[in-house]
């Protein structure tokens, strides 16, 4: 590859030879690219410049990352010969809708350290690649900041699409507004707003959002990144958070916060968060089981690890306890906090009215799982009258929960929590639990590490009704491996890639190809 | 009617004599149309030529004014058969399409109006959809050209030129009796820039003039004799003719120093990119000034002998820069030199890749190798012997973390729902094979769908799976078709040929009101009112009209459980023949460019209106995604809470969420879990809405605040 960056030699007869600036647009379909790509050119155009845009339309524009191009030189009268498409090591002023598209500018050239400055929104639009992961498919945002930085002569990276919601207007409007701050082209502030005004459409808000842009940038070219906060370690938890409620109430909880100052300090959030989530999800003295299971591993557990063994169990023990039951669910959609919520997200302003529809897809299991656990396996043990039972009850159901009936319907529903514990649910995740974290304790003498990975497993169930079975299927696929495993050194990394491998894909493909490679492993223990 | 209005654009088209034009470069080629005196146009839709069929369906005003005829036809066989008015009339028409895609589909008429030749210039604009964006096949739209034997125009891709070539292009076509092809790449199409006008000339001769005055003559159609004759006549009368105005108009142009000893030839649609590579070599200024001798073509087909002879007199070495493969015009330069026994080397696909597009840094490595190898003298010591390589950045890394992003559905796409139905009935019966076909619909390849093994053609999804019709087999084949496809060839090559061949599979026909992929133009079931045009033609009659017995039409497509319900019996049902779904819904993107502006207007009078927004309870996701995996929607996306006891991001929908259901309905059919919701807003509500909600408030609250008085409520931490 020839590289390319000596001036121009000027050609004899052509004293008015003027340099080019080259500045690309790389967008997602949707994001308004070609009004910015306008804007830029009817700004140079402002200020007495040629210029010309060029972009690829069509069906590349439905979400797809777009660019929009763009050439400019002073007018001399004469006319420059530009051309259509950026070229790697020749851009100028790189401007990114989207942080994952300054990365692929990176990768394609279009920024280099000599010359370009690169203006990017730091927010990210998740690619479908990255959403449909069963785990966390996204892309590491950090990989991209850190390789901008060295790639570009400037960066200036900043959310600029909250800054566009923020003034009711669209990222088109701030990434101007961070190109005027930016000063890379020779533009004063005024000409670019009047590009904005002569726009017509939404002038006001665009304005602002450009303005704020433009004031960011100013300020962004000085200040580093910040860094994200450090999660704040709990000195007690008797003082932690807030909590109200009947007084009794108020005293059995003081009663459980103390036993959690007793705890290591690095145990202490994680066990505060899950007693939260515990009590909050059944009552005080869920809350004290949660604490009687937890006490058993910090009571195994030692400084010398960091105490992972009881950060993992007071995070798991807590998701695992916290089951997604149709009373959870109910019990949820029925607090006055989420009415709240939802009126927030939905921007509900006054005078307006809310309506609210809930989607339910009860099964048979469901239903059984609500009932005594007696009569629930009574049920489930009679195929006939399940299957009789399940075709009454399983289909969609909409409910309104801002109508009376509606929400009654929920809220009796939330109101079986005081009889949970004597539900079918309770007692077949309760053993399920039990199995586990016995199974993950049993092993801290031997293999510290593995415990910790065996209850870390906990992270793979979650999910309803089909999917749920599913993460039921690859958690228990991802233990089967444990016989095979323990005794190794790397057991526990192993169990780690297998859980891995298990959030990749949804029917587990990776996690069976994985399975596969543990089996070739041998029996016998690595000495 | 279209995506985009364009009535700003209409009035440009008015622009007289001395005026500057100033737009996309499609545009000014309408415009330069309308310079020309044209009779009638005619063309179909796509990317990059769209917006040239937009603009002239919104200017009916001053098409009527002059008396020019415009149709939007209904293929590009039709729109390039349409040019048979300039066979013995002196009449100026143009067609215009996507290439090579709807030349493709022109062929036959193309070869047949190049047979019996024309009276009336006729001119073929194809929008070159070459390289990167492109969504077909990469071809050349050359080889029509060479086979049909019609002239090839590739001007230089400014403004000035284009309009320029339009001109050329209709006295070429008239001088030698051929069809000449306009071709312009996807980036000129969409190049922002001036031209100083002329006035709009009203055609000579009108359509209506001609039908007044009917004329014929054997010898221009296309049968034995006149066939035989009219090959003749190609090679001896309309080539030389070609080929002297070519010449003797100085179509292509000569930059640089007359002498030398390397020249670059190139096709007109490089020259920018040639010259940037020299700029950049040094060896150019800002305004194309050079010292190396260039041979621009702007003409491609026919190649000038004399000119190219005359061009490498005294000259070592010349380049040839031909994008795309086969390397006609490079072939047919070395053998010009080959037989005139000259000693002068052509260079070309050496330097040049042979596929593929010359993007700016492959045309910099590609002339830069050209000239280290021939004229190193002619380069500055720097770029001989460059002190680094690369931008000394490694970017090998950033290759694993960036995801791809290939375009997809839109928010709220009614298509969406069909692929969720399509997968979820999958699940239940297995993998079927499934035929694609082109349209919106064919993102259906991507993830999170991932269906559909092959697309063959507009129109042609169900035909491709015309050979899956055994007695032997336990599973149908699927088959998709849009309704732009449907009306442009599927209705008889596709839906005929189903019936006909007595197929039993399924086929699902695509309703959504629009030809929504090449940027929604009406088209025949069309659900719109059209001044111009005849709409509401259901695509269901037609079906029935072709013999179609087991016929369901699915009014709403985002009923995934009806969707899903009604391909099960469709794969499922007995009965012997084609089973054919209609699935009908409006494409999103147009139904919010008509419905928003109305719609925050109703609000704005204080109108009672619902909008439905969806929302995520995120306490009670999961974060297993299995919502996205049937859904892809933009709107739909991952977020993460603050939270250290949960690992995974949870689901969330953002503000531009157009309340489809799709979400609501997925969750529902494929039973995955209570998180979704819809929240309707009633802006200005009526007395009846107010009090209800009071009422229902007060009681809600009341039994709220009973509940919460018992249990203990924790603050976000």
């Amino acid at each position: 590859m020839l590289d390319q960056n000596s001036p121009l030699r000027p050609k004899s007869g052509a004293a008015d030879n003027e340099s080019v600036i080259k500045l690309a647009v790389l967008a997602v379909g949707g994001q308004g690219g070609g009004v910015l790509a306008d804007w830029i050119t009817d700004v140079a155009e402002r200020n007495g410049y040629v210029a010309q845009s060029t972009s690829v339309a069509g069906v590349a524009q439905r979400t797809g990352a777009t660019i929009y191009y763009i050439e400019m030189a002073r007018d001399t009268g004469r006319l420059p010969i530009f051309a259509l498409s950026p070229s790697q090591g020749d851009v100028d002023i790189l401007i990114a809708a989207e942080l994952m598209e300054a990365g692929r500018a990176i990768i394609r050239g279009f920024v280099t350290p000599d010359r370009t400055t690169l203006i990017t929104s730091s927010h990210r639009i998740a690619a479908v690649s990255e959403k449909i992961e069963p785990g966390d498919g996204r892309a590491s945002s950090s990989k991209v900041h850190a390789t901008a930085e060295a790639a570009s002569k400037r960066f200036i990276a900043f959310d600029m699409e909250k800054i566009a919601a923020d003034n009711g207007s669209m990222i088109s409007a701030s990434l101007l507004g961070a190109l005027a701050g930016s000063d890379a082209l020779p533009f004063t502030r005024e000409s670019y707003e009047q590009a904005v005004s002569a726009g017509g459409r939404g002038v006001k808000a665009s304005l602002a959002a450009f303005g704020a842009a433009f004031d960011r940038a100013r300020g962004a070219a000085a200040a580093p990144s910040p860094k994200p906060a450090e999660p704040a370690i709990v000195e007690s938890a008797l003082s932690a958070g807030r909590v109200s409620g009947p007084q009794n109430l108020l005293q059995g909880w003081q009663a459980l916060a103390a036993r959690i100052d007793l705890m290591p300090i690095a145990v202490r959030d994680m066990a505060l968060r899950g007693l939260r989530k515990v009590v909050d999800y059944q009552d005080i003295a869920y809350g004290r089981d949660y604490l009687d299971r937890l006490d058993k591993a910090v009571a195994m557990d030692s400084a010398g690890h960091g105490h992972a063994l009881s950060i993992a169990a007071a995070k798991h023990l807590a998701n695992a306890m916290c089951y997604d039951d149709m009373i959870r669910v109910a019990d949820l959609k029925t607090r006055s906090t989420r009415d709240r919520r939802v009126r927030k997200e939905v921007g509900v302003k006054d005078g307006s009215v809310l309506q609210v529809t809930e989607y339910f897809h009860p099964r048979i299991e469901e239903f059984c799982g609500t009932l005594p656990a007696g009569l629930g396996s009574y049920i489930e043990n009679r195929p006939k009258l399940a299957g009789f039972l399940d075709r009454r009850i399983n289909r969609g159901r909409r409910i309104r929960t801002d109508s009376f009936v509606g929400f009654a319907a929920l809220w009796f529903i939330g109101g079986l929590r005081r009889w949970r514990r004597r539900l079918l649910r309770h007692e077949v995740e309760m053993a399920h639990m039990e199995r586990w974290y016995s199974l993950a304790l049993s092993h801290v003498p031997q293999d510290y590490a593995l415990a910790v990975e065996i209850l870390n497993c906990r992270r793979l169930i979650k999910g309803y009704s089909d999917t749920h079975a599913r993460a039921q299927s690859k958690f228990d696929r991802v233990l089967s491996a444990l016989d095979l495993l323990k005794g190794r050194p790397d057991a526990a990394d192993w169990i780690r890639r297998l859980r891995e491998a298990a959030l990749k894909d949804e029917k587990g493909d990776m996690l069976d190809g994985a399975l596969k490679t543990v089996a070739t492993l041998g029996s016998s223990p690595v000495t | 009617m279209a995506e985009r209005s364009f009535a700003k654009e209409v009035e440009k088209l008015r622009l007289g004599a001395g005026e500057e034009f100033a737009g996309e470069g499609i545009l000014a080629i309408t415009k330069a149309l309308l310079q020309c005196g044209v009779g009638y146009v005619g063309g179909y839709q796509g990317a990059p030529i769209s917006h040239l069929m937009d603009v002239l369906a919104d200017a009916q005003d001053i098409l009527g004014e002059l008396g020019v005829h415009f149709e939007a036809s209904a293929s590009e066989a039709t729109a390039t058969a349409m040019l048979a008015a300039s066979v013995h009339y002196p009449i100026r028409g143009a067609a215009t399409f996507k290439s090579t895609v709807g030349t493709n589909v022109a062929s036959d008429a193309l070869a047949n109006l190049a047979s019996g030749g024309v009276t009336g210039g006729a001119l073929i604009i194809v929008g070159e959809d070459y390289g990167e964006g492109s969504s077909i096949m990469q071809e050349r739209s050359h080889a029509f050209a060479m086979k049909s034997q019609v002239w090839l125009l590739d001007p230089r891709p400014n403004l000035p030129s284009i309009v320029k070539a339009v001109e050329d292009g209709f006295e070429l076509s008239e001088i030698s009796n051929t069809p000449v092809m306009l071709q312009v790449r996807i980036r000129c199409c969409h190049v922002h820039g001036h031209f100083i006008a002329k006035d709009n000339k009203r055609p000579p001769m009108t359509v209506a003039d001609a039908l007044d005055a009917p004329r014929r003559d054997t010898g221009r159609i296309v049968l034995p004799p006149a066939s035989f004759l009219h090959e003749k006549e190609k090679v001896q009368k309309r080539w030389p003719a070609a080929v002297d105005f070519i010449a003797k108009n100085k179509i292509n142009e000569f930059f640089g120093s007359d002498h030398g000893s390397v020249g670059i030839v190139m096709q007109g649609g490089m020259y920018n990119s040639v010259i940037r590579a020299l700029q950049r070599l040094g060896l150019a200024d800002t305004y194309g000034e050079t010292d190396v001798p260039l041979y621009v073509l702007n003409a491609v087909y026919p190649l000038i002998h004399d000119e190219f002879l005359a061009f490498c007199e005294g000259k070592q070495s010349v380049l040839v820069v031909e994008e795309g493969q086969p390397n006609y015009i490079e072939q047919a330069f070395a053998a010009m030199l080959h037989k005139a026994g000259r000693g002068t080397r052509l260079v070309g696909k050496e330097h040049l890749p042979m596929a593929g597009e010359y993007t700016g840094q492959v045309m910099l490595d590609g002339i830069g190798a050209f000239l280290r190898a021939e004229a190193p003298h002619l380069l500055p010591g720097e770029v001989r012997a460059p002190n680094k390589v690369g931008n000394g950045v490694d970017t090998a890394d950033l290759i694993n973390v960036v995801p791809g992003r290939p375009p997809g559905f839109c928010i709220g796409c009614p298509e969406r729902p069909i692929f969720a139905a399509t997968k979820l009935v999958e699940q239940e019966l297995g993998k079927h094979h499934i035929a694609s076909d082109i349209g919106c619909h064919l993102f259906s390849i991507m993830p999170p769908f991932e269906l559909g093994a092959t697309t063959m053609g507009y129109g042609l999804g169900p035909a491709s799976a015309s050979a899956f019709n055994s007695p032997d087999a336990k599973r149908r084949s699927i088959s998709f078709v849009g309704d732009g496809g449907f009306w442009h060839n599927g209705l008889t090559s596709s839906i005929g040929n189903a019936v006909f061949n007595k197929n039993d599979g399924v086929i699902v026909i695509v309703d959504n009101f629009y030809s929504a992929a090449t940027g929604g133009q009406d088209i025949l079931s069309s659900r719109a009112g059209n001044k111009t045009k005849s709409t509401k033609h259901p695509i269901t009659e037609a079906v029935k009209g072709m013999g179609v017995k087991w016929l369901r039409h699915v009014d709403r497509t985002y009923d995934v459980g009806k969707m899903q319900d009604t391909l099960r019996e469709a794969l499922t049902t007995e009965e012997k023949g084609p089973k054919v779904i209609v699935a009908s819904s409006e494409c999103m993107l147009n139904r919010q460019r008509r419905e928003k502006p109305l719609v925050d207007k109703a609000i704005k009078g204080g109108e009672r209106v619902v909008k439905p927004k969806f929302g995520v309870d995120e306490d009670i996701c999961t974060g297993d995604h299995a919502c996205m995996r049937l859904s892809g929607c933009p709107s739909l996306s991952v977020k993460s809470l603050d939270d250290p006891l949960r690992d995974d991001p949870v689901a969330s929908i953002d503000q531009n969420c157009v309340g489809c259901g799709n979400c609501g309905e997925v969750a529902d059919a494929a039973v995955l879990c209570p998180s979704f919701y819809r929240a309707d807003v009633v802006h200005n509500p009526g007395r009846w809405d107010r009090f209800l909600q009071s009422a229902r408030r007060t009681v809600i609250s009341l039994m709220q605040r009973r509940r919460e008085s018992r249990r203990l409520t924790f603050a976000d931490a």
